[in-house]
């Protein structure tokens, strides 16, 4: 099914009797497929309205991202919250939708600075699982009118319904960058290396640890990239530069995950308090599981893991590690039976189980995608 | 306001015992003298007395409070500080107030993670005020940042001036302790940059105290820039002021704040501040941060894009103390406004790019129905604060104030803006939310609240207009 407006897919939702399974480029899905029919968005194509002036984009969902980017780029735009392609780690082909990112809330290492994708998620238009049409949010900057339903759908996994339409707050390409790189750090260097930066008042807008090296980067005006890559390196010595490009493209790689693509074995998102990164890869050796490949981005706050994909690909030892410390680890890319997202407390799942309903009466959409 | 359920009015002796079985006695008000206190929040024409008022110092407190007036079918309205502008902490007759105002310590910091854990009566100011020593901030801040709180803040998603660089409350709030209706606690999201699972945070955030009350919250803090130095620049017309606010933002530069005030708002402002802001029609104030240098290098390109829309004035702040001078002028605008004249203040965003337009329709719509409107905002993000200048005592004049509020609001949404940018809807908008949005738009919302609060007892009344809501209120 491949509707080619929001009216015909309110019909045909409205008209369903199946469970679907709502895909925009397919390209960044994980967990269990979803039973039933795909229901495809990228019929709903194309900028609705670029106000770079007002920095505004407003699409529909199954608009490829690739075709955002590039009109942003034509007026030195971008999105601020540097898009993910999951393609070479999930082994996807396919092109990705602006409403998939969303769905996704598929945000980038500029989230320690610029947040989120939803931070920067202005509005949506969607309908239902009774095939009503909804908006909320709209194009606008500030905006507190009625509740913010924005920051529910991004996310949501397609769990409560199908977004036709998405509106971004841009962001403009500043003039340089610059990263400074420290090869060589165990994790614990790591995480104090980038706490050392995160926590200075040179406004950050990147902190990975790849493949051993730490990545600490700067942005904005040329003279002030080069004060603050002067005044950091007094803080970090040792520290070799990136320049420009150099720059962008590790962290590109930060960015997809790149080391983990093609590699064998389960793969892991740890959502956590960074400064708990170290001490959590010590506590999973301490029990064990070894792991094969690991990465950190936003300081230590997303811990990546790439590990045997044997048995339960470790889930039961890493949420039971993680549970006391507080967050919770996703299953990006593994085995079929183990759950992809973490198990909620009971409060929360009512609450989540309760919207789903409210939403989605009939149970069309993809069942427990959401968690 | 609904008319007070009266069974809930003849419970009141009994609801009050109960409540007093499980809380100190200071911590419940059933006096009514001393409920008066409370009879309104910052939208002060309108009033009404609470049936009870309660000031919990834990979330065992919260709970227990909640809990009864659950069983008891009291409505509860939530209440921070009581600043908001919009009528969010506005009780009904029949209500059980939840202040959390005695619930405000800090319970955690955490510098290496830029994270403080408190509790949500805490001011907006003494949160930065417990880690600056480190050289930390909290970025969002509301002009009432002195009084008001972090639950409020919560509850209506409080911008700011600073918030063009930093965003708002939302963007700064990673996790909450919320209290359900039925008591039932939970904790949402946590110290760590995302959540799994759906986003209720972001539904919480900004749900006006209408699906929880937040006792306690996680939040982000920021380190402080090097230094930050605010320019002045004057021009002879509003509308090109606007023009002004829109190059700068599409160059690229980000300033921390852009903020816009017209003649009057100058001149009041400056009366009261002695910020030495320059005699104009219309004045932007654009800070930008970091070292001297990086700051010498933000203002020679944004003056230089200033210069081409012909300034009149463009002055730097030449030292702390008139920094200081012209932030304090800006930040009390509201009140030196209030020293001269009533007003009510609007709080519509409009798209950056419809600033000039918007402006000039709101002069004409000003002089069609005879009041005055000053103009002071937060032109970088498009957030408008119109003032409307009016005497309470002359028979008709609020009316025909909140006439012209309504046209100028219903003019935000034409050109493609919204209602409210930070303030909220509280019982001042709610029944203009049809101009924004469909009756799917709102049911969809209103699904959420049957969610969180199946009884609709949590702050009822409020954001959505009285007919839409009046089968899930009985």
């Amino acid at each position: 099914m491949r509707p080619a407006t929001e009216t015909e897919l309110s019909e045909l939702l409205r008209n369903a009797t199946d469970t679907l399974r709502v895909a925009g480029g397919g390209t960044r899905a994980i967990g269990a497929l979803p039973r039933g029919e795909v229901l495809e968005t990228a019929g709903l194509s194309g900028v609705t309205l670029y106000e770079p002036g007002a920095l505004t984009l407003v699409a529909r969902a199954g608009t490829p991202i690739n075709e955002i980017a590039a009109l942003l780029a034509s007026e030195n735009q971008r999105l601020a919250f540097e898009v993910p392609d999951m393609r070479g780690l999930l082994g996807r082909q396919g092109v990705s939708t602006a409403g998939g990112v969303v769905a996704a809330n598929a945000s980038g290492p500029r989230r320690v600075q610029a947040g989120a994708c939803r931070d920067n998620l202005l509005g949506v238009r969607f309908v239902d699982g009774t095939g009503t049409v909804i908006k909320n949010g709209g194009r606008v900057m500030k905006n507190v009118t009625g509740y913010d339903l924005v920051k529910l759908m991004a996310g949501s996994h397609g769990a409560l319904g199908v977004l036709t339409e998405v509106s971004f707050r841009l962001q403009a390409v500043p003039e340089a960058e610059a990263s400074l790189c420290l090869p060589g750090l165990t994790a614990t260097e790591a995480v104090a290396a980038m706490a050392t930066a995160l926590t200075s008042p040179f406004d950050i807008s990147g902190a990975a640890w790849i493949e051993g090296a730490a990545l600490i980067r700067v942005e904005g005006m040329a003279g002030s990239v080069a004060y603050r890559v002067a005044e950091l390196r007094k803080r970090l010595p040792g520290a070799e530069v990136l320049e420009a490009d150099a720059s962008a493209c590790r962290w590109a790689t930060v960015r997809d995950v790149a080391p983990f693509a093609g590699a064998e074995g389960a793969v892991w998102r740890l959502s956590l308090r960074a400064s708990m990164a170290a001490g959590m890869l010590w506590a999973l050796a301490q029990a064990g599981l070894v792991h094969r490949r690991v990465m950190m981005d936003w300081g230590g706050g997303l811990l990546w893991l790439l590990v045997e994909d044997a048995g339960d690909a470790g889930a039961r030892l890493i949420r039971g590690t993680l549970a006391p410390l507080g967050g919770h680890a996703t299953l990006v890319r593994g085995p079929a039976h183990v759950p992809a997202f973490a198990p909620e407390s009971a409060a929360v799942g009512a609450l989540t189980a309760g919207l789903c309903l409210k939403f989605d009466p009939r149970g069309l959409f993809n069942k427990g995608a959401a968690g | 306001m609904p008319r007070p359920n009266p069974d809930v009015m003849d419970a009141k002796a009994r609801i009050v015992a109960r409540l007093r079985a499980v809380l100190p006695d200071d911590a419940v008000i059933a006096d009514p003298v001393a409920t008066r206190a409370y009879e309104c929040d910052g939208l002060s024409a309108y009033r009404c007395p609470p049936l009870a008022v309660t000031l919990p110092r834990t979330t065992t407190e919260t709970a227990a409070i909640l809990r009864i007036c659950h069983e008891e079918g009291v409505p509860v309205v939530p209440r921070g500080s009581g600043t908001s502008l919009a009528g969010g902490a506005m009780p009904t007759a029949d209500c059980v107030v939840l202040g959390v105002a005695r619930m405000n310590a800090v319970l955690a910091t955490h510098y290496e993670d830029r994270i403080i854990r408190v509790q949500a009566g805490r001011t907006n100011l003494s949160v930065t005020g417990a880690v600056e020593a480190e050289g930390f901030f909290y970025a969002p801040d509301p002009s009432s940042q002195l009084a008001c709180a972090i639950a409020g803040n919560i509850a209506m998603n409080s911008g700011g001036a600073h918030c063009l660089k930093y965003g708002v409350t939302t963007n700064n709030l990673l996790g909450v302790t919320l209290v359900q209706m039925d008591g039932t606690v939970v904790e949402i999201g946590g110290p760590y940059m995302d959540a799994g699972g759906l986003d209720l945070l972001g539904v919480i955030c900004g749900s006006e105290g209408q699906l929880g009350v937040v006792t306690e919250a996680w939040l982000r803090i920021l380190p402080k820039p090097e230094g930050a130095r605010p320019v002045l620049m004057g021009f002879d017309s509003s509308e090109v002021a606007g023009a002004c606010v829109s190059d700068i933002v599409k160059a690229g530069i980000l300033p921390v704040a852009i903020e816009f005030m017209d003649r009057l708002l100058i001149r009041v402002c400056e009366d009261f501040a002695h910020a030495g802001y320059p005699d104009c029609e219309a004045l932007l104030i654009v800070e930008v941060e970091g070292s001297p240098a990086e700051i010498d290098e933000q203002l020679a390109r944004i003056i230089a894009i200033a210069r081409t829309h012909n300034p009149v004035a463009l002055i730097e702040a030449a030292d702390e103390g008139q920094a200081k001078r012209i932030w304090l002028g800006r930040k009390s605008a509201f009140s030196a406004i209030g020293r001269i004249s009533d007003y009510m203040c609007l709080d519509g965003t409009i798209p950056v790019s419809s600033l000039p337009y918007v402006l000039r329709r709101i002069g004409e719509l000003s002089v069609e129905y005879g009041l005055v409107v000053g103009n002071v905002f937060h032109a970088g993000d498009g957030n408008m604060h119109p003032l409307i200048l009016y005497d309470a005592n002359k028979p008709g004049e609020l009316e025909t104030c909140e006439r012209l509020g309504a046209e100028i609001l219903k003019l935000c949404v034409e050109v493609g803006g919204c209602l409210t940018g930070e303030h909220g809807v509280g019982v001042e908008k709610r029944d203009l939310m049809g101009v924004q949005f469909t009756p799917a738009d709102m049911e969809a919302q209103m699904r959420v609240k049957d969610v969180f609060d199946p009884k609709w007892l949590l702050n009822p009344a409020k954001v959505f207009p009285l007919d839409l809501t009046a089968t899930r209120r009985r």
